[in-house]
């Protein structure tokens, strides 16, 4: 009886939830904003006009949000696979590093071959970043969680050791590559859609949001039309009926692991080839940390987390705004409401879920006690 | 009928439902005040749920416990501890890197500062030590402690927090022949000194060394109680496991006994790395049932492993199909056995055999994801997997009719068909089922004994392990008896009857004939055979 009341429609848990998690995050940040004195309702409606209100904005948000939906993913894979990839910022890393060393390898020769180099060269280094953390997983038993956080710092320090080295433009100072060549360069949205006539100002939002979507699809399709997303998710939920079906679960789980990294590691394809045309020192921003709030919000299914991508590029975006409107609204205000909502959503999703289940239960009560008076 | 206030615990009319499983069925207990009552009963026969309920875990769904004669409801373990009442679980419920100190005021602090509570403590235990005759390191950290000590602690943990009654849970399921010595003289000298010991235990020979009174629990009934002194360890044996129900299915004899699994001189280890198999051999014939009979935790769970390429043997061989499946230094993997036609109902059916959390209709794919009518080129068939599990809903009759939810909604007895189903629809040459019925509503039990009688006709070789000997009775060609890893003694159905196979479970091994080399249903098998005990030495 009590196992039953905890059932809910899939709405209540799919949406219901999550937008009552972003409200309560509102609302705390809501408090603070009236603390310091401004209007909350200002605030919120700065940061909805600053992410939807004009096309750059529109154009930022989206951008941000093309980052999230390939971190999300990456841990939202590993996720139905059973283990907690922390490690999506290292592997976004070091898959920036191997488009680096791809598109400077095809150099200028054409611009397909340097996108097709540069999406093998992110995939394939992110995939060998998470395929370290998983072997000793899966051979040795040293627990996920610690490794890929302990790789993420190697895998900055990596970094720095190119950008300050090898990698470093020639006589610069700076933690950066010099320019990739001109062929290697992804289309901005506003170019394509001028293409078919549509005049749109220009932004950082490009193609990869499109490679980033495609990519929501195809984890959608691995995870749940294939047999190889079928064993995945088996050992995931258990592997004892996985060793029972045969499956292998060391290998499943070096496998989810390689996917999730080359996901991580794909990101570059958003902020280097699509952005900055150069490798720079802390490009990932924490945007792989944000990818493990963005898979908890997205309930780990790939409409969930294109749909929570999309929230938290408007907050970045938006956030990003305010401080020019309201000059108490500092940038630290913003990282706080991030903070919240990465809080909320993120690190306590169920936490409305028992009070939830209740009212469920209580108005299934009701419905059958009416039908029964009736 | 001495009165009321002799009784330390009494139970009347106690019953506990989990879903459609009644695990205890009106039970009504009667322990005297001032002596050891053991209760037997086989591995799910209902003990731990009544012992749940004694100790606080479980709310009774109807029934009334007395303690000391009085009315109680014990809302959670501290409840029952308020009254005397102490419990020694099975698996110890220690802070392994606490010292035993440490251990034993948990949750009995009395103090906020630590060191006082503890100085105060000690200041008890060591009376409460002498008196008892403990001798324990009550500054070692639990982790060091052997695991007899670690039992002593417990025991002592529950005197210092004032047990009149102590409940033991299987103590001598983890303890060393010598350790078993010392508890025993341990539960006698508590006896002398006045408490109450609730002895739980499925091993006859420990009933007979240190009780007074036994309570027989059978299938979630209380079947007999009996003053120890004027019992046997046979009639217990006999009372525990039941008796034998007459076999209804038709049976038809079979000619053609190829030898289909042989299992010869076959170790192994469990994951604990201890010795779970030691040199079994039997083998398996078109045609006929082999039941393998045991208490619960000797080798079966291994057994089942090994032929079904869940874990590798360490000596012998394993041959299926006239192939080699399982030698040390070679495993064929599930997937491939199943291909060479073996099929496989795991015994635990949560743990291993479904995944809980999908859907019925992903869950019978699940071994067979590979074959080519559910995946082609890596991507499943989702139509014809649906079309399929319609197929099995019907044929089992499985309810609710709806595929799409998940197993785990399913009752035990559903889930049950849905993966003998799931195994049978290749029609397997061999068929090895765990438990077939454990967990499963009487109705649906029926129907699963036919169907294993049907492929025993229909010419399939077909290995059950089961914790029920009725059920062995009712569905086997042979028998065979398995204790801390050996087979004791293998014997056709006819030939078997409950004392015999019960002492055999106890581990008794039969002198008689009956145990080696029998004929299986057939005439003319008597050749070939290699005997099990034979082969072993």
């Amino acid at each position: 009886m009590a196992f039953t009341a905890q059932k809910m429609p899939w709405w209540a848990d799919g949406i219901l939830l999550p937008i009552l998690n972003l409200c309560a995050a509102f609302v705390v940040s809501g408090l603070v904003v009236l603390a310091m004195g401004e209007s909350p309702i200002e605030v919120l409606s700065l940061l909805i006009e600053g992410a939807f209100g004009f096309e750059e904005g529109i154009s930022y948000t989206f951008y941000y949000a093309t980052n999230f939906i390939f971190t999300g993913l990456a841990v939202s894979l590993a996720f139905h696979a059973g283990h907690f990839n922390i490690g999506g910022e290292g592997q976004a890393m070091i898959g920036g590093l191997g488009l680096t060393f791809a598109v400077f390898l095809v150099g200028d020769f054409s611009p397909v071959v340097s996108v097709l180099a540069a999406i093998v060269g992110s995939a394939l280094f992110g995939a060998a970043w998470a395929y370290i953390p998983a072997y000793l997983q899966a051979k040795r038993g040293s627990h996920i969680v610690i490794t890929t956080i302990m790789f993420n710092f190697i895998a900055s320090a990596l970094l720095a050791y190119f950008l300050v080295g090898p990698l470093q433009r020639p006589g610069g100072q700076m933690p950066e590559s010099a320019d990739f060549p001109e062929a290697a360069s992804l289309m901005g949205i506003h170019e394509l859609l001028a293409g078919i006539g549509i005049n749109f100002e220009e932004g950082p939002m490009n193609v990869s949001l499109l490679i980033a979507l495609v990519c929501a699809v195809g984890v959608w399709f691995l995870l749940w039309r294939t047999r190889f997303g079928y064993e995945l998710r088996v050992v995931g939920q258990n592997p004892e009926a996985a060793r029972f079906g045969g499956i292998s679960v060391s290998k499943m789980t070096i496998m989810a692991m390689m996917i999730s990294g080359a996901l991580a590691g794909l990101m570059g394809l958003n902020e280097l080839l699509g952005d900055q045309h150069r490798l720079v020192g802390g490009f990932t921003q924490g945007y792989g940390f944000v990818g493990i709030a963005v898979a908890f919000m997205g309930r780990n299914h790939p409409i969930g987390i294109v749909i929570a991508s999309l929230l938290f590029g408007a907050l970045y975006q938006g956030g990003s705004e305010i401080g020019f409107e309201i000059s108490t609204i500092t940038n630290d205000v913003i990282v706080m409401v991030q903070g919240l909502v990465i809080l909320f959503a993120g690190a306590m999703p169920y936490l409305f879920k028992g009070m939830l289940a209740k009212i469920f239960a209580l108005s299934r009560r009701n419905a059958v006690g009416e039908g029964e008076t009736k | 009928m001495t009165g009321k206030t002799s009784l330390a615990i009494e139970t009347r009319d106690l019953s506990k439902r989990f879903g459609d499983v009644r695990a205890n069925d009106q039970i009504s207990l009667r322990v005297k005040a001032g002596t050891v009552h053991g209760i037997v009963g086989e591995n799910g026969a209902g003990k731990s749920t009544l012992l749940k309920m004694l100790f606080g875990f479980y709310a009774p769904n109807s029934g009334d416990i007395l303690v000391n004669g009085e009315h109680v409801s014990f809302v959670n373990p501290a409840d029952a501890m308020a009254r005397g009442v102490g419990m020694v679980h099975q698996h110890f419920m220690l802070v392994e890197p606490f010292t035993v100190l440490e251990n034993i005021i948990l949750g009995a602090e009395g103090s906020h500062n630590l060191d006082q509570a503890k100085a105060k403590a000690r200041a008890a235990l060591v009376e409460l030590e002498e008196k008892f005759g403990f001798d324990l390191p009550l500054d070692e950290p639990v982790e060091h402690l052997a695991v007899g000590v670690r039992q002593r602690a417990e025991i002592l943990k529950a005197l210092y927090k004032g047990a009149e009654i102590l409940i033991l849970d299987e103590p001598t399921a983890v303890l060393t022949p010598q350790e078993c010595e010392q508890l025993f003289a341990l539960v006698k000298l508590l006896k002398e000194q006045g408490k109450t010991i609730l002895f739980v235990t499925h091993k006859l020979h420990e009933i007979m060394a240190v009780t007074d009174d036994v309570t027989v629990i059978r299938a979630g009934k209380l079947v007999a109680r009996r003053v120890t002194a004027q019992t046997s360890s046979a009639e217990l044996a006999e009372l525990m496991v039941g008796s034998v129900v007459v076999r209804e299915v038709a049976r038809e004899k079979h000619a053609d006994d190829a030898e289909r699994l042989i299992l010869s001189g076959v170790s192994c280890f469990n994951s604990q790395g201890q010795k779970a198999l030691k040199a079994v051999s039997f083998e398996v014939r078109d045609g006929e049932v082999l039941g393998i009979a045991g208490v619960a935790g000797n080798g079966q769970t291994e057994l089942l492993e090994v032929v079904t390429g869940l874990r590798q043997i360490s000596d012998g061989e394993i041959r299926f199909a006239g192939e080699t499946t399982n030698s040390p230094s070679h495993m064929q993997d599930p997937i491939a056995l199943r291909r060479m036609g073996m099929a496989h109902v795991a015994e635990d059916r949560l743990k291993t055999g479904v995944v809980e959390t999908m859907s019925a209709r992903e869950n019978i794919i699940l071994g067979y994801q590979r074959e080519p009518d559910f995946s082609a080129h890596g991507v499943l068939k989702l139509k014809d997997i649906a079309d399929r599990a319609e197929d099995y809903f019907e044929s089992q009759d499985v309810r609710p009719r709806n595929p799409g939810l998940n197993i785990g909604s399913f009752s035990g007895g559903n889930q049950q068909k849905i993966v003998i189903a799931r195994e049978i629809a290749r029609s397997p040459q061999l068929l090895v089922i765990g438990q077939p019925t454990r967990g499963v509503d009487i109705g649906a039990v029926t129907k699963i004994h036919d169907q294993i009688t049907e492929l025993r006709n229909a010419g399939k070789a077909l290995l059950v392990v089961s914790a029920d000997l009725d059920e062995l009775l009712a569905i086997s060609d042979r028998i065979a008896v398995m204790c801390e890893g050996e087979i004791i003694g293998t014997m056709p159905t006819e030939e078997a009857d409950e004392k015999t196979l019960g002492l055999m479970m106890a581990g008794q091994r039969q002198s008689n004939d009956s145990v080696s080399a029998i004929p299986t249903s057939s005439n003319d098998g008597a050749s070939t055979l290699p005997a099990s005990s034979q082969e072993a030495s």
